[in-house]
């Protein structure tokens, strides 16, 4: 089972001075010595900022890399809720341990328990770091800073600024970014997208890249590669990310020899605004700190469906999560909260245009605090909902319906955030470390600061150390391949010219990933889903159209790059959920359900990570890193 | 599914690339459900012209949920367009305009904001006004505690309403003398209302103001109709906010030192 390759390099010790040995083990680069390395940082998000502004600070030379027209947009703007760290400062029973535990707990037993702890170890000064960048962080009138509780959690740990914690987060680092931009020692390359990896005597040693202005390709050597690149919930099409969120980056590398971790492990988040119409181009999340005060419910009897919620009697409402899991309620973990409303309306109780929402009601916190309150916890995503669907939720419930949200699969990194391939580190989602087959809320903002400001500027050294730097320079005959590869594929798909648009190949593989690869998979389905994707990949690139040319802004072909890619990735995480039969977190088979309804997890058998390697012409190989827990015992969750 | 669609006739900025002549061109837009947004409608006019094998109309979007600040757009001569509340291009929702009416789309318009392509724009001097003093110097790892500085509600509520812009740049398109005061603005009072902005205050509003005039943005003259387009809501008190701090730095410069 356990493969040479897949060597966690987890060091050795008690759980709790795991993180502090290693950092005193680690090796150092001497100042003088820095500034020889070069380190090219894809991505400018949470991990990707943060590490470029910090490895810059410490003196090495960096070029960051992004797709958006300044860093300040990564995608990481768009978290609402807030930022987990266990500060204890509400005296409440917190600690790391606490959190460490309740992450493992949330990913359903499938995370690696000692990246997991150092999460929970450094949660803390990221809270002091952020303070110290000026993130406003909510505050009490004290001056102290205010928590709150949020999803799946019974500790009041979360840090926020109102609905905005990912865009404040993000700003912190993006600030600490620009600072070394504009003392030179970031290299910053805006509207700029990352096309390949290249990979010299097998080190990852550089990247091609694509100047989405002028369509120039070009390469760019360094002496390690860091991938911050985000996830890959866009192959739903629908999903609550950006539009321009993309797998390429993380694919690229995966088809240059790094492993694909639980590629089928993506959440999807209870609490955001139903799908309106088939033009949709991109669902809203409600951040799901408004689960704290709103009851979620459903009618009890199908015929009261279309009726005003305010002519339901309270008597006739299903409060469902309150119902089924009294200990938590409406704040049971997101994959759980999420199947429970899909079960709702697959029952036929769901409300709203096509049955597909259930009500997540304030009528009683609006009661018990007062309209005000409410309008200061969560004014800005009251004025977003009556934006987008012309409804007032002060004065009717919001309707939700889960979303694809987040994806905790992502490249295999070992306990130095760094991949199978020598040189390839791998930071924030697009790692899949940390997560396991479910994410807690309010841990996505605090991994990806952990991975940027204080795991990589520690593990990294340690590679470094053992590569002479500046070795290969953009013109080996490596990047002169991969660069040719690269305009091959962009005049291919420029020369098609067939009958389909992009987003209409896009819009099938999302409903077909959807339908057989969403909240709830079985074989049967995932089976047709692995027949159907390469007949949907083989029409695309014999009928897609792609209008314009290489050489200019053409947001027709980098959608197409993406989407070809997205056509070979769906495959390889349909695979992944056919192959793990068991069901946990956010991975669902029907198969595997407890006789009322629950996940059935099966750790005999799949207490392991699935490690993918791609072969050409050929069916991925799966590696499998068996998950070790010295400390921990491994239990079913229960939120009841 | 919603069912109620309307038409309109796009009047639209085309131009192939930056230092190409542009010029309108109008395009139908049929069948537009109402609950779409502005982008989702210009998705569906660009997967028709897509059909036609004619080249779509480029405009720059990301995250369609009004925080990112990718989307730009002058919409019927109004930034962001005539969205009643305060919110993005994207936010825009089509049930806000008349059935059967002509809708201008621009790009944002300002010698500092040179036209890529269409309606896309570099608004790299927004970033270049940041990185001059848009920061707090902090290492990495050498923060105190998080509550070891209080700071009153007050102060951090109004950090807060400054620290929101997200950098869309509609301040500058709406203003007649391109000026980028509310963004600065936004960005100097955040930082002057905490504490960690005091040691660099007065550095930092003299380098910030120096880059905005180096990149050609115009001066404040009050038209405030950067407040009135602004999607985060944010207030010309940061204008005055602005104004006074740099009185003061130039003051300190030519005196103490900064």
């Amino acid at each position: 089972m356990h493969t040479p390759h897949l060597d966690s390099k987890t060091p050795a010790g008690p759980l709790e001075s795991k993180w502090q040995r290693y950092c005193f083990d680690s090796k150092l680069i001497a100042p003088h010595n820095k500034r020889k390395y070069k380190i090219l940082v894809v991505g400018s998000g949470l991990a990707g900022g943060a590490a470029a502004a910090t490895l810059a600070e410490q003196g090495y030379a960096v070029e960051c890399f992004c797709y958006q027209d300044s860093a300040r947009r990564a995608h990481s703007i768009a978290a609402q809720g807030g930022i987990n760290a266990a500060k204890n400062y509400q005296g409440d029973g917190d600690s790391v341990y606490r959190l460490f535990f309740d992450t493992i707990k949330g990913g359903d037993f499938r995370a690696r328990e000692a990246n997991v702890y150092r999460l929970a170890e450094v949660s803390s000064a990221i809270i002091d770091q952020c303070v110290a960048t000026g993130v406003p962080f909510a505050r009490e009138y004290g001056g102290l800073l205010a928590n709150r509780s949020f999803g799946g959690s019974q500790v009041s740990r979360t840090f926020y600024a109102r609905g905005q914690t990912g865009q404040q987060l993000l700003l912190g680092a993006y600030s600490s970014l620009v600072r070394q931009i504009g003392l030179g020692a970031v290299k910053m390359f805006p509207r700029t997208e990352m096309l390949d990896l290249v990979v010299v005597d097998g080190h990852a040693k550089g990247i091609v890249v694509r100047d989405m202005v002028s369509g120039k390709v070009r390469s760019h050597a360094g002496d390690a590669v860091l991938l911050c690149t985000g996830g890959y919930g866009n192959v739903f099409f629908l999903s609550t990310n950006a539009k321009g969120c993309n797998v390429t980056a993380t694919y690229r590398a995966y088809k240059r020899g790094a492993y694909f971790a639980n590629p089928c492990f993506t959440q999807i988040h209870p609490t955001c605004i139903p799908v309106a119409g088939d033009y949709q181009s991109k669902l809203t999340l409600m951040s799901e700190s408004l689960r704290n005060d709103g009851r979620v419910w459903v009618p009890k009897k199908k015929e009261d469906c279309a009726k005003p919620p305010a002519q339901i009697a309270e008597e006739d409402r299903d409060y469902y999560l309150e119902r089924k899991y009294p200990s938590y309620g409406n704040l049971a973990p997101r994959d759980i909260s999420s199947r429970s409303a899909k079960e709702a309306c697959d029952d036929g109780r769901g409300v709203g245009p096509g049955g597909l929402g259930v009500y997540l009601d304030f009528a009683d916190a609006i009661k018990r605090f007062g309209e005000p309150v409410i309008k200061e916890r969560y004014g800005n995503l009251f004025d977003m909902y009556e934006r987008i669907t012309g409804e007032n939720a002060y004065k009717q419930p919001m309707r939700i319906y889960p979303a694809v949200h987040y994806t905790m699969g992502g490249l295999w990194v070992d306990y130095n955030l760094m991949s199978n391939l020598p040189g390839l580190h791998v930071l924030g989602e697009a790692n899949f470390s940390d997560h396991g087959a479910n994410r807690l809320g309010a841990s996505a903002l605090m991994q990806g600061l952990a991975d940027g400001y204080f795991v990589i500027p520690h593990t990294l050294p340690n590679y470094l150390a053992t590569v002479k730097p500046g070795t290969v320079k953009p013109d080996a005959p490596e990047f002169k391949q991969a660069e040719a590869e690269v305009n091959e594929r962009t005049r291919k798909l420029l020369s098609i010219k067939g009958k389909r648009t992009v987003d209409s190949f896009h819009r099938e593989l999302g409903l077909l990933m959807w339908d057989k690869c969403g909240m709830a998979r079985n074989e049967a389905g995932l089976k047709e889903a692995l027949k159907r994707i390469p007949e949907l990949r083989a029409e695309f690139w014999s009928n897609v159209f792609v209008p314009g040319e290489g050489e200019e802004l053409n947001q027709s072909l980098e959608k197409a790059g993406r989407v070809a890619d997205f056509l070979e990735f769906g495959e390889l995480m349909c695979l992944d959920a056919l192959t793990r039969k068991e069901s946990c977190g956010g991975h669902f088979r029907t198969e595997h359900q407890t006789p009322d309804g629950e996940a059935l997890r099966d750790d005999d058998n799949y207490a392991f990570v699935s490690a993918w390697e791609y072969v050409q012409g050929g069916e991925p190989v799966l590696h499998k890193e068996p998950l070790v827990y010295e400390n921990v015992k491994l239990a079913t969750r229960s939120y009841k | 599914m919603h069912r109620k669609t309307m038409n309109f006739t796009l009047r639209v900025w085309r131009q192939k690339s930056a230092n190409a002549a542009g010029r309108f061109v109008d395009y139908p837009a049929r069948n537009i459900p109402d609950e779409a947004s502005f982008l989702e409608m210009l998705d569906i006019v660009n997967e028709e012209l897509e059909a036609r094998g004619e080249e779509p109309i480029a405009f720059d979007h990301d995250c369609r949920e009004g925080i990112c600040g990718m989307c730009s757009l002058v919409i019927n001569g109004l930034a962001h367009g005539p969205n009643g509340s305060h919110a993005t291009t994207c936010q825009l929702y089509m049930r806000l305009f008349d059935d059967g009416s002509t809708i201008y789309v621009e790009p944002f318009r300002a010698t500092p904001f040179p036209i890529i392509k269409d309606l896309v724009v570099h608004r790299a001097a927004l970033d270049r006004i940041q990185q001059a003093g848009g920061f707090i110097s902090n290492r990495t790892g050498s923060a105190v505690d998080a509550n070891a500085n209080p700071v009153s509600k007050r102060d951090a509520d109004g950090a807060m309403d400054a620290a929101a812009c997200i950098g869309c740049g509609a301040c500058v398109a709406a203003c007649p003398n391109a000026s980028a005061m509310l963004f600065v603005g936004a960005k100097v009072t955040h930082f002057a209302r905490l504490p960690q902005g005091q040691p660099e205050r007065d550095r930092r509003v003299l380098a910030m103001v120096g880059q905005m005039d180096k990149e050609g943005f115009g001066n404040c003259s009050n038209h405030y109709e950067c407040e009135a387009v602004c999607p985060a809501e944010i207030k010309v008190d940061v204008i005055a906010h602005l104004n006074r701090d740099f009185d003061i730095a130039k003051l300190k410069s030519a005196t103490v030192g900064v």
